[in-house]
């Protein structure tokens, strides 16, 4: 009876005190907030794959421009990450998926706020250290004897690795499976890797640490990205108006300049 | 012997807050049991990649652990028996990598062992590729063990002292003969737990070798990365896996108890 | 001439010259924090002098400080054994196995050591307890060990460090009468601050105080007359030091203290001692006057139980009385007395 006692008691007080600590920290900011800026400003939470980082920022600075009071607030994360998160009840006003399998795991729970739309496609590219080294031409030469690092097909720019050498008849090698496609570019820049498959958007990002080698393969395997509001936001026309933002012209200019290619 | 009126020193509010800790540390180990996928544990556990990861984390932890003690013993000797100008600073140098993240970790392993690193041309030259291969898996290892052995260690031959050295060296033992006959079996004790201590850091590593090493299955990819990875695609083997990893760490400290009580 | 010792540690304070020939047995006597173990230290090789020369048997163990080229022997190229207060066997191997230690470290074989180490155990009494743990046996069995250990490493030279003093007092006794049989024929330094030891082991004793040897001579001499005061604290003597006027020892107090002379009459004006055993003394509440006796004026500073009796301390002097007088007296801390010797058991003598 004591110990069960004791137990309960201990779990009530850890359970106190890491509440305390959440509403502490929250009141704190609230408070300084509050007394800073005007009352009725409103957040606007976007759930955005980690690739759409750049672009994203850009465009919330645009939509917070267009909307006094209003601050958009990123979460930026693998696209998993972030559905699995949402379908714990995170507070999301808008997912932006970097592939149509997660977007589908948000609409197979009925979380979504619309029905998803494409807004960008990606499709991989490969990225060779600077001055291409193992002098890499095309996907043929990816099977020979080189230092090549690709995603594992677990995450999304693995399964679309996978398409494109299947659908080319290429059998590859890979030294290394990431968990990322950041990780695969992280190998190739530091020169550990000869040559590794990310998107276009990740070398033109990487600006001159890698060299990007296009290929014709690589359509077989167009990554589409799907945005949509998510239900019961507690800003649903602000949410809307976020997706129909990254649309519009003003949105797909953003992402064009980065390397991403309309939607199909 | 018994410990007459133990509890004098241990009022009795204590146990709230001590319980309250255990709590914390329990009832995640106990949420990972109640989320395992019983009805499918068996087949988790014995597919290919899970099986391979398993065995390459035992194969790499163990060489790791044995590196650990190869560098980590001669190093606390001389931490804890000598004196030089500058030893404070090496031995807080050599600790670092108890505090470092393990992907800063990874970044200076690459950085020291990779293709342009510091010693990685030396490497090249003679025809070994460190970088994404299991040798990879084991450096990042024994880089954030060797400190658990060095420092459980240390503390062993601080604690047992010089005295039975001393006489040791009186009796005409060299110092080999004093650190092989007499040194060594008085620390054993602190040597296993600190050996078990490294093996049990090297199974969990994570940041480090994803950050050097890469991720291959039967190459290297460990336990803790099939985790990782597992989770992308299916969470509840991710859960099965790492039901396996705290299966096994608690197996390792059981065997280091069990090792400890009966010396 | 065995063993030489001539050797300065500055920032200890210790400045100590000594030889012993071979065979012989030497106690370095003096209380904690004399420099008894500062001299262990440089002969064990465990520290290096500021100037110093260390040689046994002719073989320079260390030289520091000299035109020569500097010497440091390892301690275990010295053939230096040392026992000290506390067993320190390793724990982890048998009684016998701690014995075979040193002949086994020389190059020994484990047979051939195991051999010379049971018979060492045998010599100190303990033969049946060879299979033991050091955890498994008594502090005097384990210290028997120890013993044995030292001895069995077969040194040119031993040294002993307080050997008796972690030891129950009961089994002393029997452990010294060991220690006189085994060390017969050996070169030993001992270091004790017990004049017990120092009687019954060693042929010679040097004194030592803050750092120096303020006596030096055959044990039972420097014993049975202290030049210093320290030394008859030691010895369990009182001294009363002064100059020779007259037939008797004048204090700087003015104070005449007549005895018998203990060797040649001093010449007048000489420093002379005076020196008594505390069981000589007689405590009197009042002056008993009567010639030939000494009547001493004193303070009681404290009293404590001295085998059977109570020892009646002062500043500088101790008296013996039986429990029933000092309860007679009523002597307490601070009480005034006088100490009384008969001059026929004072003995009195040049320094």
């Amino acid at each position: 009876m004591r110990r069960t006692l004791s137990i309960t008691t201990a779990a009530l007080v850890l359970a106190a005190a890491v509440a305390g600590c959440g509403s502490g920290g929250s009141g704190d900011t609230g408070a300084t907030d509050g007394a800073a800026a005007a009352a009725e400003e409103t957040t606007l939470t976007v759930y955005a794959a980690a690739s759409l980082t750049a672009t994203f920022e850009q465009i919330g600075e645009e939509f917070e421009q267009a909307h006094a009071g209003v601050q958009v607030e990123f979460s930026f994360a693998g696209s998993s990450d972030l559905v699995a998160q949402i379908q714990e009840g995170a507070p999301a006003d808008v997912f932006a998926s970097a592939d149509e399998a997660n977007m589908e795991k948000l609409t197979a729970d009925g979380l979504e706020g619309a029905e998803p739309v494409a807004f960008a496609s990606n499709t991989l590219e490969i990225a060779v250290p600077p001055g291409n080294p193992a002098g890499v031409a095309d996907l043929d030469d990816l099977a020979g004897d080189l230092n090549l690092v690709v995603c594992a097909p677990e995450v999304p720019c693995g399964a679309a690795t996978r398409k494109v050498t299947e659908s080319a008849g290429v059998e590859l090698a890979p030294v290394s499976e990431e968990q990322s496609v950041t990780d695969v570019l992280a190998k190739v820049t530091t020169g550990e890797a000869d040559a590794g498959l990310v998107y276009v958007t990740d070398v033109i990002g990487a600006g001159d640490e890698v060299e990007g080698i296009e290929f014709p393969e690589a359509a077989a395997a167009v990554n589409v990205y799907p945005i949509a509001p998510v239900a019961d936001s507690a800003n649903a026309d602000l949410a809307q108006e976020f997706v129909d933002l990254v649309l519009a012209e003003g949105g797909q200019t953003v992402l064009r300049d980065a390397g991403f290619a309309p939607a199909p | 012997m018994a410990a007459p009126s133990g509890r004098v020193g241990v009022p009795a509010w204590i146990f709230v807050p001590a319980a309250a800790g255990a709590a914390f540390v329990l009832l995640p180990l106990a949420a990972i049991v109640l989320r395992t996928p019983w009805s499918r544990f068996l087949d988790l556990l014995v597919s290919p990649a899970s099986v391979e990861a398993l065995l390459l984390s035992l194969r790499t932890s163990g060489t790791s652990t044995l590196l650990c003690v190869l560098f980590g013993v001669p190093m606390a000797l001389v931490l804890a028996r000598t004196t030089f100008r500058g030893q404070g600073v090496l031995r807080s140098l050599v600790l670092l990598p108890l505090v470092l993240p393990p992907v800063v970790g990874g970044i200076a392993l690459l950085y020291t062992f990779g293709r342009r690193g510091l010693l990685g041309e030396t490497f090249e030259v003679l025809g070994i590729q460190v970088a994404f291969s299991t040798t990879a898996v084991v450096l990042a290892q024994t880089f954030v063990a060797l400190p658990f052995l060095v420092v459980s260690l240390e503390g062993a031959l601080r604690t047992a002292g010089q005295r039975y050295e001393v006489v040791a060296a009186t009796l005409g033992a060299r110092p080999t003969t004093v650190f092989r006959r007499v040194t060594l079996p008085l620390v054993l004790p602190g040597l296993v737990s600190g050996a078990v201590l490294a093996f049990a850091r090297s199974l969990g590593e994570f940041g480090a070798t994803i950050t050097f090493a890469g991720s291959l299955q039967g190459v290297t990819r460990t336990l803790p990365l099939e985790i990782y990875l597992r989770r992308e695609t299916d969470a509840q083997a991710a859960v099965a896996l790492s039901l396996v990893l705290v299966v096994v760490a608690i197996l390792v400290i059981g065997f280091a108890r069990q090792g400890r009580s009966s010396l | 001439m065995t063993f030489h010792y001539d050797a300065a540690v500055a920032d200890r304070g210790v400045d100590l010259t000594f030889d012993i020939a071979p065979g012989r047995t030497l106690a370095l006597l003096g209380p904690n924090g004399a420099g008894k173990s500062t001299a262990l230290a440089v002969a064990a090789g465990l520290l290096r002098p500021d100037t110093g020369r260390v040689v046994l048997d002719g073989r320079p163990l260390t030289v520091t400080g000299h035109d020569e080229r500097d010497v440091l022997v390892a301690p275990y190229d010295r053939q230096v054994s040392l026992l000290a207060q506390e067993p320190l066997l390793f724990p982890h191997l048998s009684l016998l196995d701690n014995v075979a230690f040193g002949p086994r470290s020389r190059g020994a074989g484990r047979a051939g050591s195991r051999t010379v180490a049971r018979r060492w155990l045998g010599e100190v009494g303990i033969a049946e307890l060879a299979d033991r743990r050091p955890a498994q046996v008594s502090g005097g069995q384990a210290q028997r060990a120890a013993v044995a250990r030292a001895l069995a490493a077969d040194p040119r030279l031993l040294l002993l460090d307080e050997p008796m003093a972690a030891l129950d007092v009961a089994v002393t006794p029997a452990l010294r009468q060991t220690l006189r049989r085994v060390l017969a024929d050996r070169t030993v330094l001992l270091v004790t601050h017990d004049a017990l030891d120092a009687l019954l082991l060693a042929d010679e004793v040097a004194v030592i105080e803050d750092g120096r040897i303020v006596d030096q001579g055959e044990t039972a001499q420097v014993l049975a007359q202290p030049r210093s005061r320290f030394t008859a604290q030691i010895a369990g003597l009182n001294m009363i030091t002064g100059t020779w006027r007259d037939g008797a020892v004048l204090t700087p107090a003015g104070l005449r203290i007549e005895g018998r002379p203990d060797g040649p009459v001093p010449r007048t004006g000489d420093p002379a001692v005076a020196v008594f055993p505390p069981r000589a003394v007689s405590v009197f509440l009042d002056d008993p006057g009567g010639s030939p006796r000494n009547a001493l004026r004193v303070t009681i500073t404290h009293l404590e139980p001295q085998g059977g009796q109570i020892r009646v301390r002062t500043e500088e002097l101790s008296a013996d009385v039986t429990p029933q007088a000092a309860a007679e007296l009523d002597l307490a801390p601070g009480s005034a007395a006088y100490f009384v010797v008969k001059a026929t058991e004072i003995a009195v003598y040049a320094t």
